[in-house]
């Protein structure tokens, strides 16, 4: 299977700093993939390279043609000076049928907000909204950046179990930036820890164990994870804890910026 | 029937209001009043320049709206405050024009008419220019519409479309430039802004699409249009700032609406 999207020696530059560099990324058709890392890390500049939002210093990140993209911005908010209902919004930039927007608000939770301005969503209808968009058009590929930002505990729970039940029924690789760790890496097939370079990846369990996932981290969030584990054990495939977490050059620390 | 001047005047002012229609909405949307009043500031010094080199006023406003918009697009963002750059530009822009027309030799330049516009003294070519300014505008924002619309809500979403907001905010620039350009003649340098903002700011609270909001804009627009050439008609008043009074007061009601329906 090839690769929907892959990146290869990419470092992002915004003014004189790199914020990213010598990423090399790829995701396959149907895959969970999660990015964490500490704030400032470069977790959303790695999507919007992805998505073709920011040109790379260097490096090459290729998409596959005529990828079908569906991708949550961070902290988006509707200008109130721009008026806009919700279903045109999901007219933008391509018109899709009344059938199809219905659809797509339905699967994402927002099947009442039709006619609803916009700037008048709270944060989750607001979030639930740009989902249905992402959704439009059959995506093979969701892109996620921190998309429970301002949503409440519950809340939370319910949007990511929302997502992998669109996998499951739609088929479709989700890449996301979080920072619910043990939430996020419940749901992921693969985990990508990031601090303006690639620390450390590879399976949920595996990154958890991982030195630099921990000096970044702290032993804080390992007891969550411990917790996590007891209760959801039966659900691991543990031949998948091989080869990912490691391959990295040795010397490579994570505080490095 | 073109050989009234108050038909003249009456058809530039409509075609002024239509042709700022279209980017007065996005002026408003992205925040870029003051980007409009930098660039047609900087008609004056388009005027002293095409006067100087004897080209037509049209040109010379044109090229330097383009040469202000793209500069100042360039030096935003590079260590400077937005706002900052556009003060330097449109102030700096104004004055450099107001000393080139005293420098021109010759008789002194009536800087009045291009200051405020001159509406009254429209000929059959001006109609032509601002006609012909105004449908280049309607078909360049037309055909970008849906393009524009995703990048002024996020440049990023419409990146992840496979657009590029770098180009929508070039056919931008473009169409500010034009519209200067083409309302030179009408209101003058000063209150062009005017012209682009406050219909649009009437239009907004009537408002539930960005289509919406366009036709409300420039139905503001072709009322104030008319109302404040009959006010300058009937109380001798002049006739450009009479236009902006007159999409001030269409403001200031659909302001009340507003309030009045909570």
């Amino acid at each position: 299977m090839s690769a929907l999207i892959e990146a290869r020696g990419l470092a992002v530059r915004q003014g004189p700093r790199e914020v990213l560099r010598d990423v090399d990324f790829t995701i396959a058709p149907g895959e969970i993939v999660t990015v964490v890392g500490p704030n400032g890390s470069g977790k959303s500049t790695l999507l919007r390279a992805l998505v073709g939002a920011l040109r790379p210093a260097r490096g090459k990140v290729t998409r596959q043609r005529g990828l079908r993209l569906g991708y949550v911005p961070q902290g988006l908010r509707m200008d109130e000076t721009l008026p806009m209902t919700v279903s045109r919004f999901l007219n933008l930039p391509r018109r899709s049928s009344a059938e199809a927007r219905a659809k797509a608000l339905d699967e994402a939770g927002a099947g009442d907000l039709a006619d609803r301005q916009m700037s008048a969503l709270s944060g989750g209808q607001f979030q639930r909204v740009l989902l249905a968009r992402a959704l439009l058009n059959d995506p093979q590929i969701l892109i996620l950046d921190e998309p429970t930002t301002g949503l409440d505990q519950p809340a939370q729970a319910r949007f990511y179990l929302r997502i992998e039940d669109l996998r499951d029924r739609l088929g479709c690789a989700v890449l996301m930036v979080s920072h619910e760790l043990h939430v996020v890496m419940s749901a992921s097939d693969r985990v990508i820890c990031l601090n303006g370079h690639v620390c450390c990846e590879g399976h949920p369990e595996v990154v958890a164990q991982a030195e630099e996932y921990r000096a970044l981290f702290g032993s804080g969030t390992k007891g969550a994870l411990a917790l996590y584990r007891h209760e959801h054990s039966h659900h691991h495939d543990h031949e998948h804890t091989h080869d990912h977490a490691h391959d990295h050059g040795p010397g490579e620390s994570c505080d490095a910026g | 029937m073109l050989d009234d001047f108050l038909v003249r005047a009456a058809l530039a002012a409509v075609g002024v209001a239509l042709a700022a229609a279209p980017l007065g909405v996005f002026v408003v949307w992205r925040r870029m009043a003051y980007f409009g009043d930098a660039t047609s500031h900087a008609a004056i010094l388009g005027v002293a320049l095409a006067l100087a080199f004897s080209v037509p006023v049209f040109a010379g406003t044109l090229v330097v709206a383009l040469v202000v918009a793209f500069g100042v697009a360039q030096l935003s963002g590079r260590g400077y405050g937005a706002d900052m750059v556009l003060g330097v530009a449109a102030h700096a822009a104004l004055a450099l024009g107001l000393v080139a027309a005293s420098l021109l030799p010759g008789p002194r330049l009536n800087l009045e008419a291009y200051l405020f516009g001159d509406i009254l003294a429209v000929s059959r070519s001006d109609l032509a220019v601002i006609w012909g300014g105004g449908a280049l505008v309607a078909a360049l924002i037309g055909w970008r519409w849906q393009a524009l619309l995703t990048a002024t809500v996020s440049p990023d979403l419409a990146a992840a479309s496979g657009l590029n907001p770098e180009r929508e905010r070039v056919v931008l620039m473009l169409a500010l430039a034009l519209v200067v350009a083409v309302a030179l003649k009408v209101v003058g340098a000063l209150l062009i802004g005017a012209l682009l903002i406050i219909p649009a700011a009437a239009a907004r609270p009537l408002s539930t699409t960005p289509e919406g909001m366009l036709a409300g804009t420039a139905a503001v627009g072709v009322v104030s249009a008319l109302g404040g050439l009959w006010a300058a008609w009937t109380f001798d008043t002049p006739a450009g700032p009479s236009v902006v009074c007159a999409a001030a007061v269409l403001f200031a009601l659909a302001a009340l609406v507003q309030s009045v329906r909570g």
